[in-house]
């Protein structure tokens, strides 16, 4: 394992990570047996949790900024032959339960209808860090695998017992263990009756390459598919248990203000209303929303508030209020930019800049929480279940073995369900009400008390030779992150630093951090030099890139595409981009049209090559891919929070617009099976390129270059 | 005298004050939980049901105007076992990811076909605005509702 590997850094733009990381186990393993039965359990155990689990509860093992590269994942083999997964990840729309089952299904040879994942339950299942930064397919459906193939192990040796033979020449397929020799075989359900085999994952063992996948590597519907189509399916805002309550907060007028006084109405509360007020919160449960909400009307509050600044003021103020000095992991160097320019034929020097945007994920934020006998047990859809839990037991006062955290599937969270919001509420307002209650914000509370993708700032100085070769690349990036920032071009002289910016909106991780922004100001900046050196976009693309995979996705988009494109129409543009993060590779073509008289333009066409290693399920990734090209066309268009003096002026989806039916182009994804390749992760990589993309075509229709996202929030001014 | 709606072919007594949002009826009074809350200004569809056969967004209908007009929710459209055809359409295309939106999807495209069996691309797309979906499953979406047209005029014969 390499450095690079162990040192898996959170990015700094995941401003919401405030709190380390904590490993701890909850499930001892005769506890394990009796939950689910008598069978074969194998347990993959991460090595910095491991060091935990000898500890007693709560017990914090590390408290870096690091994630774990190995993580764990236990299995268990029951005696009627079902299969039960434990994983941390929570599905949270990416299709990853879908994933994880096939994956258990293939490396165990069971069928797929005998596998059940137990996901993201703090009492149930093993510790996990949280499900973003594309990092379950890569390191969970491994570790699926290996404590498969263990229990396959398990099993055949079990069964070589039985029958006194050689372990090694038994065959697995299909639930069952054959003896080829004899004819003999003895199901899994057999095998498994009557034992409490447990074990740790072995060091070293073997799993299957993509090549002889039977079951992962194809397009498996949805698990539970039909729950969600019939309405069934319980999200945490469905959840209602018995006497419970609504909840309801009351927000400050701005961000950041205090409770300078608070008086409660005179009248005295209805039978069954509870209006609680601790230090600044202020929160009331009732047994129907809307008489939560009276009581909160009834309140009289002031507040206190603190003047900040408006989006109009916005990227000056970021520039001005940089660090002076830069941490060493974010700035690289090679060669001198400064030899780069001087000796370059052209040189091209630009600033970008990106809005705050608003993930919006159509289920907005919610929890039920129930205390029963000084337990608390929370249900949210949250992408972090075990960091909400020591979140909650460090705020009551609680051993982490004392909090449970439940993540039903949940309404979509695109990195912006990361923090404890709706669980903290819930759980204060339900332990002074001494019943359960339920806290669903309203949509405007989502897009003003979530947390945003941050804004930024990014300058770019370059330089190229009299042939299109890039001799110097200086980037900046201020604020928005990190992610994404090194060019994949090769250029002998480089300097990159990102500067990190204190808060001014609450900020975090979204799809694809700042790699959509980096890639956003460098693909339009490579498309400008192109234009400056006269070559074909992705000629100079070509010219300046060495990574075969990358090269491999342009190909493959320009061939779907049709690339190169004579226009055929007035007002017609072409553009083009690429980008590689997290170990997977896209190229996106756009086509787009100007209507001369409006000046409205339209995504006619986006094309999309996506390489991410083996695939493990193409009808679930082709679903990614597209959605993210989707999701991207707002940030690349129109998204943009609004604010001033604390206060969100569009928190609303009448007045944020994001993409509907009519915004969506003709749209195709081209899928590059690299079985010789690990899996990668998919749900971030794909929204990358997207909106250069179209900025580079929009230019190409009116030789306007548009550097800031989003680039058309009111429409294309002409120049 | 409570008001009385009736909610897929089943008469309840509402026991919340009448200008309630149809909606939270459904979900809070009835546990009707399969629509769902997306910003209470009917602009993203979430919340649609059939209110007398026409797709309604159900956070903006007071309750007290839907006593007396049959309403459908997304737990009314499957029958004796068997999903409605525009169900079994959005299953077969994979036409979710979080699903979140689905049953509002699901809702506003009955209401479509009932009212236009053969739709062109176009007229989905208009029909459809005012759904959002975030996972950007828009064109499955599409192709969804195209089988589903197929499968109803199908049946129809």
């Amino acid at each position: 394992m390499s450095n690079v590997e162990r040192k898996l850094f959170v990015e700094p733009e995941r401003y919401e990570f405030t709190a380390a990381s904590i490993h701890q186990f909850d499930l001892a393993r005769r506890d394990f047996f009796k939950i689910l039965g008598a069978g074969i359990a194998v347990f993959a155990i991460a090595k910095d949790a491991a060091g935990a689990q000898e500890t007693a509860p709560g017990h914090r093992s590390f408290h870096n900024e690091e994630l774990p590269k190995d993580i764990s994942a236990w299995l268990h083999v029951g005696e009627d032959g079902s299969v039960t997964g434990f994983t941390g990840k929570a599905e949270i729309g990416q299709n990853i339960r879908t994933e994880l089952t096939q994956t258990i299904a293939d490396e165990l040879r069971v069928p797929l209808e005998s596998v059940r994942m137990v996901m993201a339950d703090t009492a149930l299942t093993p510790f996990d860090a949280g499900t973003f930064g594309s990092r379950t397919t890569p390191t969970m459906t491994p570790q699926l695998r290996r404590v498969s193939a263990a229990a396959r192990d398990i099993l055949v040796d079990t069964a070589a017992k039985e029958w006194n033979v050689a372990p090694a020449g038994l065959v697995v397929a299909d639930a069952k263990v054959t003896d080829p020799g004899s004819g003999r075989a003895l199901t899994y359900a057999e095998l498994a009756r009557g034992k409490t085999l447990a074990q740790n994952l072995p060091a070293e063992d073997l799993i299957t390459p993509p090549t002889e996948w039977t079951v992962a590597g194809k397009p498996i519907p949805k698990v539970d598919g039909r729950s969600f189509v019939t309405g069934h399916h319980q999200y945490t805002t469905d959840i209602s248990l018995p006497g419970m309550l609504y909840g309801k907060v009351l927000r400050p007028p701005s961000f950041g203000a205090t409770l300078a006084s608070f008086q409660q109405s005179e009248a005295k509360p209805m039978p069954g209303v509870f209006v609680v007020r601790d230090g600044d919160f202020v929160g009331a449960a009732a047994p129907t929303e809307r008489e939560a909400q009276e009581a909160l009307d009834a309140v009289k509050a002031e507040w206190k508030e603190v003047p900040q600044i408006s989006n109009k003021e916005l990227f000056a103020y970021l520039k001005q209020c940089a660090a002076a000095n830069t941490e060493d992991r974010f700035r690289k160097q090679n060669g001198s930019v400064e030899d780069g320019l001087a000796s370059a034929a052209h040189r091209l020097d630009a600033s970008y800049t990106v809005a705050y945007i608003a993930h919006a994920p159509l289920e907005p934020r919610a929890a039920v929480a129930q205390w029963a006998d000084g337990k608390l047990t929370v249900w949210t859809g949250t992408q972090r279940p075990f960091a909400n839990r020591d979140e909650l037991a460090a705020i009551f006062h609680l051993p982490e073995s004392s909090v449970r955290v439940i993540v039903p599937d949940t309404g979509s969270a695109y990195g912006g369900k990361h923090t404890s919001d709706a669980a903290i509420e819930a759980a204060r307002l339900a332990r002074a009400a001494g019943r359960p209650v339920k806290v669903v914000w309203t949509r405007e509370e989502e897009f003003t008390w979530a947390y945003f993708r941050p804004a930024g700032v990014i300058e770019i100085k370059s330089g190229i030779s009299g042939d299109g070769t890039l001799t110097a690349w200086e980037f900046h990036n201020y604020h928005s992150g990190s992610s994404g920032i090194e060019t994949p071009y090769v250029v002998a002289n480089q300097r990159t630093e990102y500067h990190a910016v204190p808060l001014i909106l609450r900020s975090g991780s979204y799809r694809g951090l700042a790699a959509t922004a980096n890639h956003f100001a460098r693909e339009t900046h490579m498309d400008a030099l192109a234009s400056v050196a006269k070559m074909d976009p992705l000629d100079f693309r070509m010219k300046n890139l060495s990574n075969p995979r990358m090269r491999a996705v342009l190909e493959a988009a320009a061939k779907s595409f049709g690339w190169p494109r004579k226009k055929t129409g007035e007002g017609q543009g072409f553009g083009i981009a690429c980008g590689d993060e997290k170990g997977s590779f896209v190229a996106t073509f756009a086509e787009i049209a100007v209507d001369k008289k409006s000046n409205a333009v339209q995504v006619v066409r986006l094309v999309e090559a996506f390489e991410c290693g083996a695939i493990v399920n193409p009808d679930g990734l082709r679903n990614q891919v597209i959605g993210a090209m989707i999701q991207g066309l707002g940030g690349a268009l129109f998204e943009a929070i609004e604010f001033e003096n604390g206060r969100i002026k569009n928190p609303r989806f009448s007045s944020y617009r994001v993409p509907r039916f009519r915004d969506v182009p003709e749209i195709e994804a081209t899928l590059l099976d690299r079985k010789d390749l690990p899996s990668a992760g998919a749900g971030e990589t794909p929204i990358m390129a997207v909106a250069p993309a179209i900025g580079n075509a929009i230019f190409d229709a009116t030789g306007i270059r548009l550097n800031n996202l989003p680039m058309i929030p009111n429409g294309l001014r002409p120049a | 005298m409570p008001i009385e709606i009736e909610v897929n072919g089943k008469r309840y007594p509402v026991h919340y004050p009448p200008d309630t949002p149809l909606l939270s009826v459904l979900r809070d009074e009835l546990r009707l939980t399969g629509t769902k809350y997306g910003c209470g200004e009917g602009q993203c569809g979430a919340c649609t049901v059939l209110l007398g056969g026409a797709p309604r967004r159900s956070c903006q209908i007071p309750v007290s105007a839907a006593a007396g007009k049959p309403v459908t929710t997304i737990e009314g459209l499957e029958k004796d076992g068997r999903l409605h055809p525009v169900q079994q359409a959005f299953l077969d295309a994979g036409a979710f990811q979080c699903a979140y939106c689905t049953s509002g999807m699901i809702m506003s495209s009955v209401g479509l076909l009932q009212s236009n069996a053969n739709p062109t691309q176009a007229e989905v797309v208009k029909f459809l605005q005012g759904n959002v979906c975030r996972c950007g499953t828009h064109p499955r979406v599409m192709e969804a509702v195209r089988h589903a047209a197929k499968m109803m005029q199908e049946r129809g014969r």
